[in-house]
C-alpha cells in the first residue's frame, strides 16, 4: 500500500484523495469543485505520467517559493535515492567474478539483488509519501503545479540546479540560518508559538541524532547478518567435504544459519523501514516545521519593524500612509501565517504521534514475529541435533 | 495515482528515477508497484514478487541448498548402520557356534577389527614394551594373560586402566590368579581352549608371522624411555587394576561370549593371542602392533576392493563400537576434572606474569589425593607441551597444542591496570589453557606421562625455560621449524596407504575451511560488538528524543523503547562473547589441533624417509659387496657382509618404526576425529542454546514494549 509507511492517518486521507481525484461523484472532491475552485479538474479518471526525482524536487521547491504557502508546513522533499552501495558492490561483483566460486557468486548476486530491491522499495515509498502528503493537504493539493505534475504527460523538462544556482542556494541558506538565529532570539508574544519554537529546535536536533544513530545500529546489524550468511556458506562447504557425521552436523547447522541470517537481515530491514525511516522522515518534517516557524518569525519581525517605522513616520508625520500600508500588509501576512501555522503545527503533532504509534507498534510486532521465528528455528534445529547424538 | 512504476534504467549510469503516477478509479487500496528489472538478472520471475522481494531471492537459494543435502546425508547413514550389524552379529554367532570360525568372522567385518584394534592398541603397544623386558616369567603370563588381557578388551576398559592392568599382570598375576576363585580358572581354561584355535590361526597365516621374526633384539631407544616412564607409574596404579581385575574375573566366567562385548572380544582375543604367541617365543614386544597391522593390511584389500569406503567405514565403525565404551570412558573422564581459575597477576612491570590456579579433582588412584590445587604460570603450560612433544611426538602421538603466546596481549596485561580488553584477554587465555589441559589429560597415554602428573600435582615446578618467544631458544626453535619445513618439502613420499593419502588431503582442506570460518566468526564477533555499542548509543539518543517529546504517551513509549534497546544492547554483548568463547575459540582450537595432526603426519613421513634412506644404504652396501665379490677381495668381503646385516637390521627396524608410527598416527587421528565430532557437537549446541536464549529474551523485551506502543494516543 502506498502510504503504509507513515501512519494510518495518511492512508485514509490518501484514499480520500484517490476518490476525490478519480471519482466524479466523490462527495469531497465535488464539493471542492463546486465551491468554485479555479483549478482545472482532471481530464481523465485515470492517467499516468513518468516523473524523475528532479521533478519531485521541482514540485517541492515550487511550494517553498510560493508566498501563498508561507503559512503551511511544506511536505519535505523525498531524499535522493542512494544506490551507491549497490553500484559499488555490483562493480566488485563484476571484478571478482573470476576469483569466486559459483556458490559465492550466486550468493553475492542474491545479496545484491535483495539489497537493490530494498533500496528501490524504500525510494518508491519516500516519493509516494511526499505525493500523498501533498494530496492530503487541503490547500496544497489544489496547487496548479501539482496538477501539472500529475497530469502533464510530457517531460516537465526541469533540470537539476547548476553550480551557480547551487552556490546561490548555499548562500541563501547561510543567510537564512543566520537570520533564523536572529529571528529565533526574538521573544514571541504568543505562548503557543514560543513553546513550539523551543520544542521544535530541540526536537529537530534530537531526531537528527537518533536518526543517525539508528542508521549506524542498523548498518552493523546488517553486517552481522552478512557474517552469518558467510558463516553458513562456509559451513556448507565444510559439510560437503565428506560424509561423516560431523559433516552432516555441519550441514544442518549451515542450514539453520542460512535461515537465521535471513531473519536477522529481515530484522535489520524492518528496523530500517519502521524506525530509521520514521526518524528520517520526521527529521525532514521537523525541519519543514522549523522553516514555517522561521517564516512566521520573519513576518513577526517585519511586522514589528513596520510598527516601529509607522511610529517613526507618525512622529515625523512623514510618509504615514505608506508606512501604514506596509504595516497593514505585514500585519496581515503575519496574522495569516500565524493562523494557518497554528493549525499546521497541531496537525503536525497529531500526525507525528499517529505515525510513531503505528510504526512503533509495527516495529514491536515485527521484532516479535522475527524473534519467534528464530526461536522456532533454533528449537527445531536443536531438537534434531540433540536427537542425533 | 496509486500505480507507481519506477523504472530505473540501469545501464552504466545507474539510476534514473522515473515515476509513473497514475490515477485510477478504485485502485486506492490495491496499489501495485513493479520493481525494475535487476541488471543481469536471469530470473525475471523473481522480481515479480515485489512485496516479499527479499524472500523471493533467497527462497530459491534455500531450495537449492536443501536439495543436495538429503542426497549427501543418506549414503553415510548406510555406512553407518550396516557395518556395526556385521560387527555385532557375525562374530557373535560364530563364536557361539564354533570357536574355529573366529578367523572367518573376522574377515567379513574388517572394519570392526580395525576399529577395535585402533582404539585399544595404543596402550598395548606400551604394555607389550613393558612386559617384554620383564619376561622373566613368561609362563604365568601365558597362563593368565589369555584371560585378563582379552577380557579387558572385551569390557572395553578404557586404555588407561588396561595399561595399568597389564602391568599388573606382569608382576602380580601368578599369585593373584592362584588365589582367585575356581571360576576364574575355569574361565582361563576355557579361554585357553579358545586360544589354541587362535594360535592355529596364527599359523595359518605364516607369512605374516615370519616376516616379523627377524626381530632386532634391541628395541629402539624411545621404547626404553617409555618403559621407564611407565614403570615409574606402576606403584601408584596398583590398586585400581586389582579392582578391575577382580571385576573382570567375576564377569568373565559367565557364558563365555557374553553378548555385546563379544564382537570386540574376537578382535581383542585375536590380537592378544598373537601377542602372547610372540611373547612366548621370546619375541620382542614391538612386533605385536605390527602383527595387527599386517593382518589388517592383509585382510583389508581382500575384503573391500575400493579402499576408500573401508577407510571411511573404519573411521565410523569405531565410533559406533565405541559408543558402549564411551560410557565407561566418559566415566573415566569425569574422574579427572581440571579447572583453571583465579588468574592472578604476580609481580610488577615487565616481569609480571599471570598465575592460574589449576585445580584437579579426581578419583584416579594414580594421584596422591582426590583434590589438589597448584599455581601455574603460562610458560609452565608451554613447558609442559615442550616436554610432551619432545617425548611423544616422534611416536606419532597427537600432542594437544597450547594457546599461542601473545606478546601484545600480555604486555597490555602487564602495563594496563583494569582494562576491559586485558580482562578479556586473561579470560580468553584462562579458558584456552583449561581446554588445553583437559585435552592433554583426556589423551590416554599422555595422562600416564609423569610430567603431566607432576604438572598437576607438584607444588613447585622448575621454571620452564626456552618458552620465551624472544629468547635464544625461541630463535633456535624457529630455525628448527624452518629447516623442518624445508626438509618436508624435499621429501617426496609416494603414499601407499590410501587412508593416509585421503586423510592428509582432508585435514588440509578442513584446516583451510576452518580458518576461513574462523575469520568470519571473528568478524561476526566484531560486528556484534559494534552492534551492541551502536545500540547503546541509539538507546541514549532515543531516551533524549523521548524526553523532548511533548506528547506524554509518546514520550513514555520512547523512553520505554530506549530501555528495550538498552537491554538489547546487553543481549548483543552477551551474544558477542558467546560467539567468541563458544564458537570462535572452538574453531581456533581446532585450527591449532589440525596443525598438530599435520605434525603427526610429518612425523610419519620422517619415519618413512628414514626407512627409505636405510633401504638405499642397504642397496649401496649390497652393490659394494657385489663389486668386492667380482673384484675378488675376500678380506673386505666379511666387513661388507657385516655391514649388510647391520643395514638389513636397520631397514627392518626403521620399517617397523614406520609401521608402528603409521598405526599410532592412524589411531590418534581417529581418536581426534571422534573427539572433534563430540566437541563440535557439544559446543555448537551450546552456542545455539545461547542464541536461543537471546531470542527468548528478545521476545520478552518486545512483548513488554508492545502495550506501551499501543498506549500511545
Amino acid at each position: 500500500m502506498l502510504v503504509d509507511r507513515l501512519g494510518s492517518g495518511y492512508k485514509e486521507r490518501f484514499s480520500l484523495f484517490n476518490e476525490q481525484e478519480g471519482l466524479d461523484d466523490g462527495p469531497d472532491f465535488l464539493s471542492e469543485e463546486d465551491r468554485g475552485s479555479t483549478l482545472p479538474n482532471f481530464k481523465q479518471n485515470e492517467f499516468s505520467v513518468v516523473r524523475q526525482h528532479e521533478e519531485f524536487i521541482w514540485l517541492h521547491d515550487s511550494f517553498v517559493e510560493n508566498e501563498e504557502y508561507a503559512g503551511y508546513i511544506i511536505p519535505p522533499a523525498p531524499p535522493k535515492p542512494d544506490f551507491d552501495a549497490s553500484r559499488e558492490k555490483l562493480q566488485k561483483l563484476g571484478e571478482g567474478e573470476g576469483s569466486m566460486t559459483k556458490e559465492e557468486f550466486t550468493k553475492m548476486k542474491q545479496e545484491l539483488e535483495a539489497e537493490y530491491l530494498a533500496i528501490f522499495k524504500k525510494t518508491v515509498a519516500m516519493h509516494e509519501v511526499f505525493l500523498c502528503r501533498v494530496a492530503a493537504h487541503p490547500v496544497l493539493r489544489k496547487d496548479l503545479n501539482f496538477h501539472v505534475f500529475l497530469e502533464y504527460n510530457q517531460d516537465l523538462s526541469v533540470r537539476g540546479k547548476n553550480k551557480k544556482e547551487k552556490l546561490e542556494d548555499f548562500f541563501k541558506n547561510v543567510v537564512k540560518s543566520a537570520d533564523g538565529v536572529l529571528v529565533a532570539g526574538v521573544k514571541d508574544v504568543d505562548d503557543f508559538f514560543e513553546h513550539e519554537k523551543t520544542f521544535l529546535l530541540e526536537y529537530h536536533n534530537r531526531v537528527k541524532d537518533a536518526s543517525a544513530k539508528s542508521d549506524r545500529m542498523i548498518r552493523s546489524h546488517k553486517s552481522a547478518a552478512d557474517d552469518i550468511n558467510r558463516i553458513a556458506s562456509t559451513l556448507y562447504t565444510l559439510g560437503t567435504q565428506d560424509s561423516t557425521d560431523l559433516c552432516k552436523f555441519f550441514l544442518k547447522v549451515s542450514e539453520l544459519f542460512e535461515k537465521t541470517r535471513k531473519i536477522e537481515a529481515r530484522v535489520a530491514a524492518d528496523e530500517d523501514l519502521k524506525l530509521a525511516d520514521l526518524l528520517k522522515y520526521y527529521l525532514r518534517e521537523s525541519q519543514a516545521a522549523k522553516d514555517l516557524l522561521y517564516r512566521r518569525g520573519r513576518a513577526l519581525v517585519d511586522y514589528e519593524n513596520a510598527n516601529k517605522a509607522l511610529d517613526k513616520a507618525r512622529a515625523k508625520n512623514k510618509d504615514v500612509l505608506q508606512a501604514e500600508t506596509t504595516q497593514q500588509v505585514c500585519c496581515q501576512k503575519f496574522e495569516k501565517i500565524s493562523e494557518s501555522a497554528k493549525q499546521e503545527l497541531i496537525d503536525f503533532k497529531t500526525r507525528r504521534v499517529a505515525a510513531f504509534r503505528k510504526n512503533l507498534v509495527e516495529l514491536a510486532e515485527l521484532e516479535l514475529k522475527h524473534a519467534k521465528g528464530n526461536l522456532q528455528l533454533l528449537h527445531s534445529c536443536l531438537g534434531v541435533l540433540k536427537g542425533d547424538t | 495515482m496509486s500505480l507507481c512504476h519506477f523504472y530505473p534504467s540501469l545501464v552504466i549510469k545507474f539510476f534514473r528515477v522515473c515515476v509513473c503516477v497514475c490515477v485510477e478509479l478504485k485502485m486506492a487500496a490495491s496499489s501495485e508497484r513493479s520493481p525494475p528489472p535487476f541488471p543481469d538478472s536471469e530470473e525475471p520471475e523473481l522480481l515479480e514478487d515485489s512485496d516479499e522481494g527479499a524472500d523471493a531471492f533467497t527462497g530459491t537459494s534455500i531450495s537449492e541448498m536443501d536439495s543436495p543435502s538429503p542426497d549427501s546425508t543418506r549414503p553415510p547413514k548406510d555406512i553407518f548402520n550396516e557395518p556395526p550389524e556385521d560387527i555385532f552379529s557375525d562374530p557373535l554367532s560364530n563364536i557361539n557356534s564354533e570357536p574355529q570360525k573366529k578367523v572367518d568372522a573376522k574377515i567379513p567385518s574388517p572394519s570392526s577389527d580395525e576399529a577395535v584394534d585402533l582404539f585399544s592398541d595404543p596402550l598395548d603397544d606400551d604394555s607389550e614394551v613393558m612386559s617384554s623386558p620383564e619376561v622373566q616369567n613368561p609362563m604365568p603370563d601365558l597362563l593368565n594373560e589369555p584371560v585378563e588381557a582379552p577380557k579387558s578388551d572385551v569390557l572395553g576398559e578404557p586404555p588407561v586402566h588396561r595399561d595399568a592392568a597389564r602391568q599388573q599382570d606382569v608382576f602380580e598375576d601368578p599369585p593373584k590368579s592362584s588365589s582367585k576363585s575356581s571360576s576364574v580358572k575355569k574361565a582361563a581354561s576355557s579361554e585357553m581352549f579358545g586360544d589354541d584355535d587362535d594360535d592355529e590361526d596364527l599359523f595359518k597365516e605364516p607369512p605374516k608371522v615370519v616376516t616379523k621374526k627377524p626381530q632386532p633384539s634391541g628395541p629402539p631407544v624411545d621404547v626404553f624411555t617409555e618403559v621407564k616412564s611407565d614403570v615409574k607409574v606402576k606403584p601408584q596404579v596398583k590398586d585400581d587394576p586389582t579392582d578391575l581385575f577382580a571385576e573382570e574375573a567375576l564377569t568373565a566366567p559367565a557364558p563365555k561370549p557374553s553378548a555385546g562385548s563379544s564382537s570386540s572380544r574376537t578382535n581383542g582375543v585375536h590380537s592378544e593371542e598373537q601377542d602372547l604367541f610372540s611373547e612366548a617365543t621370546v619375541e620382542l614386544s614391538l612386533d605385536s602392533p605390527r602383527n595387527d597391522r599386517k593382518n589388517k593390511d592383509a585382510v583389508k584389500p581382500s575384503v573391500s576392493a575400493p579402499a576408500a569406503p573401508v577407510a571411511s567405514s573404519s573411521s565410523k565403525a569405531p565410533s559406533k563400537t565405541l559408543k558402549e565404551l564411551e560410557e565407561e570412558e566418559s566415566e573415566d573422564k569425569f574422574d579427572l576434572n581440571i579447572s583453571i581459575t583465579n588468574p592472578e597477576k604476580v609481580g610488577d612491570g615487565m616481569n609480571a606474569y599471570m598465575a592460574y590456579k589449576v585445580s584437579t579433582q579426581t578419583s584416579l588412584t594414580m594421584f596422591r589425593s582426590k583434590t589438589f590445587t597448584v599455581r601455574r604460570r603460562f610458560s609452565d603450560f608451554l613447558g609442559l607441551f615442550e616436554k610432551l612433544s619432545e617425548k611423544h611426538s616422534q611416536n606419532g602421538y597427537l600432542i594437544p597444542p597450547p594457546p599461542e603466546k601473545s606478546i601484545l596481549g600480555m604486555t597490555k596485561v602487564k602495563v594496563g591496570k583494569e582494562d576491559p580488553s586485558s580482562a578479556e584477554f586473561v579470560e580468553r587465555r584462562r579458558a584456552a589453557l583449561e581446554r588445553y589441559l583437559q585435552r592433554v589429560v583426556s589423551h590416554p597415554s599422555l595422562l600416564q606421562d609423569p610430567d603431566v602428573r607432576e604438572f598437576l600435582e607438584k607444588e613447585e615446578l622448575p621454571r620452564a625455560v626456552s618458552t620465551q618467544a624472544l629468547s635464544g631458544a625461541g630463535f633456535l626453535k624457529m630455525l628448527n621449524k624452518a629447516t623442518d619445513a624445508v626438509s618436508k618439502m624435499t621429501i617426496k613420499m609416494n603414499e601407499q596407504d590410501v587412508w593416509f593419502d585421503e586423510k592428509i588431503q582432508d585435514v588440509e582442506n578442513e584446516e583451510q575451511h576452518l580458518r576461513k570460518l574462523h575469520v568470519m566468526v571473528e568478524s561476526l564477533v566484531n560486528h556484534r560488538k559494534e552492534l551492541s555499542g551502536n545500540t547503546a548509543v541509539f538507546a541514549k539518543s532515543v531516551a533524549m528524543l523521548g524526553s523532548s517529546e511533548d506528547n506524554t504517551a509518546l514520550s513514555r513509549a520512547l523512553s520505554q523503547l530506549a530501555e528495550v534497546e538498552d537491554r538489547i544492547e546487553q543481549l548483543h554483548q552477551e551474544q558477542a562473547s558467546n560467539d567468541f568463547f563458544t564458537f570462535s575459540e572452538l574453531l581456533a582450537d581446532y585450527i591449532r589441533l589440525l596443525g598438530a595432526v599435520r605434525g603427526c603426519f610429518d612425523q610419519r613421513m620422517k619415519a618413512w624417509q628414514r626407512w627409505q634412506d636405510a633401504e638405499n644404504m642397504l642397496q649401496k652396501k649390497r652393490e659394494a659387496e657385489a663389486k668386492l665379490l667380482w673384484a675378488n677381495k675376500p678380506d673386505k668381503l666379511q666387513q661388507a657382509k657385516d655391514e649388510i646385516t647391520e643395514w638389513e637390521a636397520k631397514v627392518t627396524q626403521y620399517e617397523r618404526e614406520f609401521e608402528r608410527i603409521s598405526a599410532t598416527v592412524r589411531k590418534e587421528v581417529i581418536r581426534f576425529d571422534k573427539e572433534k565430532a563430540r566437541d563440535f557437537n557439544r559446543q555448537v549446541i551450546k552456542y545455539l542454546e545461547s542464541l536461543l536464549h537471546s531470542q527468548q529474551q528478545l521476545i520478552k523485551y518486545w512483548d513488554a514494549f508492545l502495550p506501551e506502543a499501543k498506549a500511545i494516543v
